[in-house]
């Protein structure tokens, strides 16, 4: 599994998630053309396509196959660990649990 | 030298006829048979003597994995024209087309991209006034 810090520390992976949290279900051709034309990334297909392998590998983006196509989407849950690490200490949830 | 045909492979010419003219709204210029198969070209509307678009069986075995491999990538086969994005987003959708990828803002242009039925994605674009 890649660390999801890892994943994040680089500029190009953080704008494709910016660009998947406009709108889920993206093809690669879309995310492409999101970056080239409103970030000016010349990163080739072949590099967007590698930088969504390791944000998968994060568990930070999804894929799904319908039919012929595949889509990729956002997965915030990997966060959920980094909030519960450090906004929700554990003296707030002692007052949460039972 | 001038761009006088371009085209786009399609698995079953019959049905690509229908989708191009009944759906997308492109006329039909040349069907005339060839061997086993036609030649089939439609042109827009508004240019009957414009680029024609062949649409030409994809009974080459490279054909179907090059068509497969651009289509899993969400990758259009060809680009056309329109004056409106949005507004040709809503009525192919009615029409029951399916989009990989709704009216998005792609810096100075808005795009689209649809299935052709045919085993081909197919860009739309409306480019701001040059």
């Amino acid at each position: 599994m890649v660390d999801v810090f890892k994943a994040l520390a680089d500029p190009t992976r953080r704008t494709i998630l910016d660009e998947l949290s406009e709108r889920d279900d993206q093809t690669l051709f879309e995310l492409c053309g999101r970056l080239t034309m409103r970030h000016g990334l010349t990163s080739s297909r072949q590099a967007i396509s590698q930088h969504l392998g390791v944000l998968e590998a994060a568990g930070l983006v999804t894929t799904r196959r319908e039919g012929r196509y595949k889509f990729h989407s956002i997965n915030t849950e990997p966060f959920e660990t980094i909030v519960q690490r450090w906004l929700r200490k554990p003296d707030e949830q002692k007052g949460e649990s039972k | 030298m001038r761009i006088h045909i371009t085209s786009v492979f399609v698995d079953d010419q019959g049905r690509a006829l229908r989708f191009y003219t009944d759906i997308l709204g492109f006329v039909l210029k040349y069907d005339v048979p060839a061997g086993e198969y036609r030649w089939l070209t439609v042109v827009s509307a508004d240019a009957p003597d414009g680029t024609q678009l062949l649409l030409e069986p994809d009974v080459h075995p490279a054909a179907a994995a090059y068509k497969d491999a651009l289509v899993a990538d969400g990758i259009p086969a060809a680009q056309f024209a329109v004056d409106d994005v949005q507004a040709e987003y809503e009525r192919l959708a009615a029409l029951g087309v399916r989009f990989t990828q709704p009216p998005t803002e792609m810096g100075p242009v808005v795009t689209a991209v649809f299935d052709d039925t045919c085993g081909n994605l197919i860009q739309i674009a409306t480019q701001p006034e040059m």
